[in-house]
């Protein structure tokens, strides 16, 4: 087995109020890191400010992903009810005459289309989420802390990475003992 | 003062009792999921079990033998299965109501059920969804609804209700499943954060995800909750709709109305309101919640149950009337006869022999929740536990007046018929909460029953108030003095 050393992952300074964690979030903001975050136990609002993070793109890909399904809703029953060629060798079409509308009756077609739309708009919205944030990702440097697990409880952390252009031992040191935190450490993580 | 602070002027006070702490929240609620189960849990736990059981022979028995074995016959094509469908799907609306509208309308008193609720729907559309599935007899055969050619190159015909009704089903099932498990993924991380043996870290682990609580994540993750409540609310409201297609597009005297999309919403979301008091209210006392679902959270739900009950009221008189106002013969037969029991005698010489039915259904859905104009009802434990459980045998009676009454006479007085349900329609039904109850025992025992990070976020003070920060640093010798760390 190879030597394990270990390198500075992350600086992690705890607090015990919002208003703390959120005054603190300033000072990091304003001293232009880019890799950091706070961790709370519950969102906390307001935070997007005190963090100057730009407004999240989710309902992009939701209505994106919505009104595709949309589209394929009609594109099936158009497909399947209305018309009788093969177009991907997936077996033809069948007109249906039922209760005297025609094959391709569109009022009748809505409620299918509200459903297909609303699904993969849910699917997009929680793969779209999972995407943005870079989740499920079971191993992080941070969980090595065993302070954090109050983060889950009644703590509030921040972290600033050491893969910041602007991490440096000593200085991100200072700025973080400047604003006061309760606690504060050095995560290390092993190379091997 | 922050916006989430309660408005003082409006007599708003906090939800959870003065000086409870974050940290007592994770307790209370975690705790549960920690500690070793109450003997009540067990209790019912086996009873459930034992009741599944029976759900099991009964649907044995039904799949060797056939849908003969239920009481369901010509003209009464449709009796216990389809009225146990519609309510157990009913039962199911009040979860997707209480997480994904009252969210939408900033009710802040739903973070101390949603969950409870959200589970709810997932396991009382899965009892729902067996019904249609039983109901054809040959369940084998179900794949015939999906979009797929049968042996003669027919696919489904997508103009049928009973389609839609599969594709909003299924939407619908789907959609809650993945609601509630966004919703659960902080939870997860919290119990995970706590677990002291290693099967516990993992297990929890897997299913948070690496959840750190980074606010990165929260950032789109509420973003993302939010768009869940937005497409939940529409597609609440379409499920039902469509489930009363079913019975609005045909021409069956007592089903053929245009209130009924309306009507059948506000039906199910009083049945399941009045089931998610129920099991609250057993819940609270096992596991003795009282701190964090108070009774502020149960004089709400009262009320909201007073005015549904109001509208499900309206509905019932207002179908009396267009039965009335329309002069159709075959309508007012259905709503005078076969309902309230009045007009002429049957072929038999009887009075309309389901009238107990209809009063029971009025007496239980409009006049028992009546009581809560009254805010000592509105606050005692005993009388909205028994209100809750007569409106949930209201609401099902509601769905058998709508399916029996209407189709056992209808146009030919010479089709006419009876219903009578068989000792397997009984055992179906009663197995059907075995099913539930054993799924819902299970969530509450290892799954938090409670939305740990949004009640935490409902405490005073919980969100840091910006401005006065702000304001705060412009001043030169209000900064902290950096403490040495250790």
């Amino acid at each position: 087995m190879a030597k394990q050393t270990k390198k500075p992952a992350l600086y992690l300074a705890e607090y015990e109020t919002p208003n703390a964690i959120a005054q603190a979030a300033m000072k990091v903001r304003d001293a232009g890191y880019q890799n950091w975050d706070c961790h709370t136990p519950y969102a906390l609002h307001g935070m997007d400010e005190a963090m100057g993070l730009k407004p999240t793109r989710i309902g992009i890909i939701s209505f994106i992903f919505g009104m595709f399904g949309v589209a394929l809703a009609v594109f099936m029953m158009q497909y399947t009810n209305a018309f009788d060629f093969d177009l991907l060798n997936v077996g033809a079409g069948y007109p249906l005459i039922v209760g005297g509308k025609p094959p391709g009756a569109f009022p009748s077609m809505v409620p299918i289309m509200f459903e297909l739309g609303i699904l993969l708009c849910g699917f997009a919205t929680l793969f779209g989420m999972l995407h943005l944030i870079k989740l499920p990702m079971h191993n992080h440097p941070i969980f090595e802390s065993d302070r954090f697990e109050a983060a889950s409880d009644d703590k509030f952390f921040i972290s600033i990475e050491a893969g910041d252009q602007k991490f440096d031992l000593e200085r991100t040191k200072a700025l973080l003992e400047a604003t006061n935190p309760t606690h504060l450490e050095l995560v290390e993580e092993e190379v091997q | 003062m922050s916006y989430d602070a309660p408005i003082k002027e409006l007599g708003e006070t906090s939800l959870l009792p003065e000086g409870t702490t974050r940290n007592d929240i994770t307790e209370t609620i975690a705790g549960v999921t920690e500690n070793p189960a109450p003997r009540g849990w067990w209790l019912l736990f086996l009873l459930s079990v034992s009741v599944l059981g029976v759900m099991g022979a009964a649907l044995a028995y039904l799949f060797i033998q056939g849908v003969g074995v239920w009481g369901n016959n010509a003209p009464v094509y449709w009796a216990w299965d389809i009225t146990n469908f519609v309510w157990w799907i009913g039962i199911g609306h009040a979860g997707t109501l209480i997480s994904a509208i009252l969210f939408l309308f900033r009710q802040k008193w739903r973070t101390s059920i949603n969950r409870f609720a959200e589970a709810m729907t997932v396991f009382a559309v899965l009892c729902a969804g067996l019904f249609p599935a039983i109901h054809t007899g040959r369940p084998w055969f179900d794949y015939y609804l999906f979009p797929i050619p049968n042996q003669m190159d027919m696919w489904p015909n997508f103009k049928s209700p009973l389609m839609w009704d599969v594709f909003a089903v299924s939407t619908y099932l789907t959609i809650s499943v993945i609601f509630w498990y966004v919703g659960l993924i902080p939870d997860f991380a919290t119990l995970r954060d706590r677990s002291k043996n290693l099967v516990r870290k993992r297990v929890y682990g897997f299913f948070a995800l690496g959840w750190r609580g980074a606010h990165r994540h929260w950032q789109h993750y509420e973003r993302a909750y939010l768009i869940f409540a937005g497409i939940s609310t529409p597609l609440v409201l379409s499920v039902h709709s469509v489930v009363s297609f079913d019975f609005a597009t045909s021409v069956v005297p007592g089903w053929h109305t245009t209130i009924f999309p309306p009507y059948f919403v506000a039906g199910a979301v009083f049945s399941g309101f009045a089931l998610v008091m129920t099991l609250m209210l057993i819940c609270r006392s096992i596991f003795k919640l009282q701190n964090i679902v108070t009774i502020k959270h149960l004089d709400l739900m009262n009320k909201f149950m007073l005015g549904v009950s109001l509208l499900v009221g309206y509905a019932y008189a207002m179908e009396f009337f267009i039965a009335w106002y329309s002069s159709n013969p075959y309508e007012q037969w259905v709503f005078f006869h076969n309902r309230l029991g009045w007009g002429q005698l049957d072929s038999k010489g009887n009075w309309g022999p389901l009238w107990w039915a209809y009063y029971a259904m009025v007496f239980c859905n409009v006049i028992v929740p009546q009581i809560f104009w009254f805010k000592r009802a509105r606050t005692s434990v005993p009388i909205m536990f028994i209100a809750s459980i007569l409106i949930n045998i209201g609401m099902w009676f509601e769905r058998f007046v709508i399916i029996v009454t209407s189709t056992y006479q209808d146009f030919l007085p010479s089709s006419w018929g009876m219903f009578h349900p068989t000792l397997i329609d009984i055992l179906t039904y009663l197995g059907t909460f075995g099913l539930f109850f054993t799924l819902f025992l299970l969530f509450v025992r290892w799954i938090p029953m409670i939305a740990i990070a949004e009640v935490k976020g409902n405490l005073p003070g919980a969100h840091p108030d910006l401005h006065a920060l702000e304001a705060h640093d412009e001043e030169p010798d209000a900064a902290a003095v950096p403490v040495p760390a250790e």
